[in-house]
């Protein structure tokens, strides 16, 4: 397959692009905030993205969604991405909808999340950064389990419908299916520096019914493996976008910005540093497609591909937010201005799902050293 | 599956066991190892030889071309397959050539069918080797400034003046050369000529580089006779001839030494136990190699399907060559004190601080790093002079 967007694709990501500009653009973002809004989100627009269809795009066309793959999911986060718009459908329609696939809970959940009524929300992260370290306790109580624990940076994670969640039972890990009504659960959302919001979950014994279980009891790693390698993958669209739309208002301010009696594009000094963020974009770029089309193949060397992906994006993204506001100058600093949130956003997304540096060392350690 | 292609792979793969001897099977160690052909060639082996003459009779050293100029005439998918096959044995590149990576793709769009005719099959059977002469002492990155001077002379052309940095030109049989026609337009006044090294009036100078080789030289021209028909496109026509052919020289060098290099010496390093921070510096590294892997093939997949952006080996060769000598650092630094011996057994003649060294040309040569982000920022980003 060749490494690029095919004609569907292409006008997938068209479609894609006018719907997410049209109807998210950053002043959605911008307005969301001001109002201190509590959901974080448009409900809204979840639905309108719904009536697209893309809420379906990875689920299968036998459960009535759209039967696409990581480059079409990608094709929609990467213009999420470059508009800064609040949306659940990373966690939901991509990492959610991988983690279920093909077990009992998609029967019961795909409807809702093709209706754009559902919102899913995965709980992993244990501490300040992503280290696949679980402590969470799951044990047998009656005919179920007991969970005790805690969770943290969990997108959506006070207004989902469903969590996801990783513990550790007798004999491995497992993932569970929570419903967010279930007694002794309690999220506390926080805001983040992208003005977006995350919740901090504790699990005081919350009890759950056996078939809460997504997959096997203690044989949760390839379910997790799935749910995280379309997250990742998926984060690594998103903050191509994120970068791309960094630098590419970037590049417009280089041509109309006047000092010294000309466009400071005209500056060697600045076209050079345009000119190398433009390759790391390139760069980042290839890897994110690789990634995708290794996913969607069921290829063996995928997760070495997704690490390059994510670790690849945060590099790219985090140069293009940086030059992003330094060339930009003192407007750059001014929230007025947008090409801020650009920064915000990129460092949430890069600490999401596991930073550059935990890639990179996933791969030392895949290669042997 | 496609059994057109699955037959061809098997036979590919049953060709290559058999005919591909075992030497050529195994890691170059140096420089020397590299098989360039020509009229007087050196072989370090016997079976570089071999190798290259067996892989030149089918057409293989140059897949791509068409069978009537003595290429393999196959078709992309098969090109592929047998690069495939050539990695999966680790077959040595059979032959190295600036015919196959730079004449022999501007003379297949540019040459007459004479011209074709005449140098693409000795180019493909390694039995002529060639050499650039492009840059001048005072027409480097401003290539087209250059001075050295073709006079009208009826059906022939008298050059006079001097090139540098000609890689190799002590050893070519024949050069590819810019040359002035007309002094009132720069880039109009360019006309790109072929002529044998072993015509009355040139001669050269090789000059010694930090690695300690001299691969190239200084080049003189003093009323050398070059025949009309030699000309490659139209008089003053060149400069279209010279970018084409940069842009096939900026490829090449953005693939060289990152390309299929099986076992990765610099992750063997590294499990060899290394300190904690060189540890995180490969993986980061790594990072930025596998991606630019996944660029490359996304170059070529574009170029094949007439998507890339014309500027694009630009942007190639800028992070290629940047990323080459970052990796050249890293393996210094993990190989510490045996990596510096310069002459010993045990460091095979100094094979990695010569390798090292020899990196730092990648930025340079074809136009250096900050003519490639000018190229960037003005052809794909667009911004102002
Ligand atoms: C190993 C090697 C092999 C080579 N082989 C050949 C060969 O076979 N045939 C051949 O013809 N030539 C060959 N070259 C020559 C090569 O193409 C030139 O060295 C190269 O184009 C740079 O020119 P220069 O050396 O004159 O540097 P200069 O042009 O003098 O550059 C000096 C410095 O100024 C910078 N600079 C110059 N202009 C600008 C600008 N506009 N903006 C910003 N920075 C600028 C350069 O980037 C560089 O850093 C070879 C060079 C090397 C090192």
């Amino acid at each position: 397959m060749p490494l690029y967007l095919t004609d569907e694709q292409q006008m997938l990501r068209d479609t894609a692009r006018d719907f997410v500009a049209e109807h998210a653009p950053i002043s959605h973002m911008r307005s969301l905030r001001d109002a201190n809004d509590a959901t974080g989100f448009s409900r809204e627009l979840w639905k309108q993205f719904a009536e697209l269809g893309l809420t379906g795009i990875l689920i299968p066309e036998a459960d009535n969604g759209l039967g696409l793959g990581h480059v079409e999911a990608g094709v929609v986060l990467e213009e999420i991405g470059r508009n800064l718009s609040p949306s659940p459908f990373l966690t939901t329609a991509v990492a959610a909808v991988e983690a279920l696939k093909g077990s009992p809970h998609a029967v019961r959940w795909f409807p809702g999340i093709l209706a754009g009524e559902t919102v899913v929300a995965v709980a992993i992260d244990e501490r300040g950064k992503h280290d696949g370290k679980i402590a969470m306790k799951a044990e047998r109580a009656g005919n179920g389990f007991r969970l005790t624990g805690a969770k943290q940076f969990v997108a959506h994670g006070h207004v989902a419908d469903l969590l996801l969640v990783a513990a550790a039972t007798d004999h491995g890990t497992t993932l569970f299916a929570v419903p967010t009504d279930a007694k002794g659960l309690t999220a506390d959302p926080q805001r983040l520096a992208d003005s977006s919001l995350a919740a901090r979950l504790s699990f005081d014994g919350v009890e759950v019914d056996a078939d809460a279980v997504v997959g096997e009891v203690d044989q949760g790693d390839g379910h997790l493996a799935r749910l995280l390698s379309a997250g990742r993958t998926g984060a690594s669209a998103e903050l191509l976008g994120v970068g791309g739309g960094a630098m590419d208002m970037t590049i417009a301010y280089l041509k109309e910005r006047k000092q010294f009696g000309q466009v400071i594009g005209s500056f060697q000094a600045l076209q050079h540093r345009a000119a190398h963020l433009y390759s790391e974009m390139e760069v980042a770029r290839a890897a994110v497609l690789k990634a995708q089309q290794l996913l969607d193949a069921g290829d063996e060397r995928a997760a070495n591909a997704v690490s390059v992906a994510k670790a690849m994006t945060g590099l790219a993204t985090s140069l293009a937010v940086q030059e992003g506001i330094q060339m930009h100058g003192g407007i750059g600093m001014t929230d007025e201005y947008d090409i801020g949130f650009y920064m915000k956003r990129a460092r949430v997304l890069a600490e999401l799902f596991g930073d550059t540096n935990f890639h990179a060392d996933a791969l030392a350690q895949a290669a042997g050293y | 599956m496609d059994i057109d292609l699955e037959t061809f792979r098997a036979e590919t793969r049953a060709w290559l066991e058999e005919n591909c001897p075992p030497a050529m099977r195994t890691p170059m160690r140096s420089e020397k190892d590299a098989t360039w052909g020509g009229r007087n060639p050196v072989f370090a082996h016997p079976d570089q030889k071999l190798w290259m003459d067996r892989m030149g009779a089918r057409g293989w050293t140059v897949p791509d071309w068409p069978s009537e100029y003595g290429g393999g005439g196959l078709s992309p998918a098969e090109t592929k397959i047998l690069r495939e096959e050539m990695a999966r044995l680790k077959c040595r590149n059979p032959l190295n050539s600036f015919g196959i990576s730079m004449l022999g793709p501007a003379l297949l769009k540019y040459g007459t069918e004479a011209q074709k005719l005449e140098h693409l099959p000795r180019i493909a059977r390694g039995e002529m080797r060639w050499c650039q002469g492009y840059s001048e002492p005072n027409a480097g990155s401003d290539l087209a400034g250059l001075q050295a001077s073709a006079e009208d002379a009826g059906d022939h052309y008298i050059v006079n003046g001097q090139k540098v940095w000609t890689s190799y030109a002590d050893q070519a049989d024949w050069i590819f050369c810019l040359v002035r026609t007309d002094k009132t337009s720069k880039q109009g006044g360019i006309s790109f000529v072929l002529f044998d090294m072993a015509s009355e009036g040139v001669s050269t100078k090789p000059i010694l580089l930090i690695s300690g080789n001299s691969p190239f030289c200084e080049t003189f021209f003093d009323n050398v006779k070059v025949p009309k028909a030699n000309r490659v496109h139209d008089e003053n026509k060149g400069w279209d001839v010279a970018k084409y052919l940069l842009g096939h020289e900026r490829e090449m060098i953005s693939g060289m030494g990152l390309a299929s290099r099986g076992e990765d010496p610099l992750i063997e390093s590294a499990r060899r136990g290394v300190d904690p921070i060189l540890r995180a510096q490969i993986a980061l590294f790594e990072v930025r190699s596998k991606a630019f892997s996944a660029m490359s093939e996304r170059f070529i997949d574009e170029l094949k399907a007439g998507r890339a952006h014309p500027a694009q080996p630009s942007m190639m060769k800028y992070y290629g060559t940047e990323l080459n000598k970052a990796r050249h650092e890293l393996l210094m630094a993990a190989g510490g004190s045996d990596t510096l011996e310069w002459e010993s057994e045990a460091s095979n003649h100094g094979a990695a601080p010569r390798a090292w060294l020899r990196t730092k040309a990648n930025s340079i040569e074809g136009g250096t790093s900050e003519i490639q982000l000018n190229i960037i920022a003005k052809r794909i980003l667009d911004l102002p002079s």
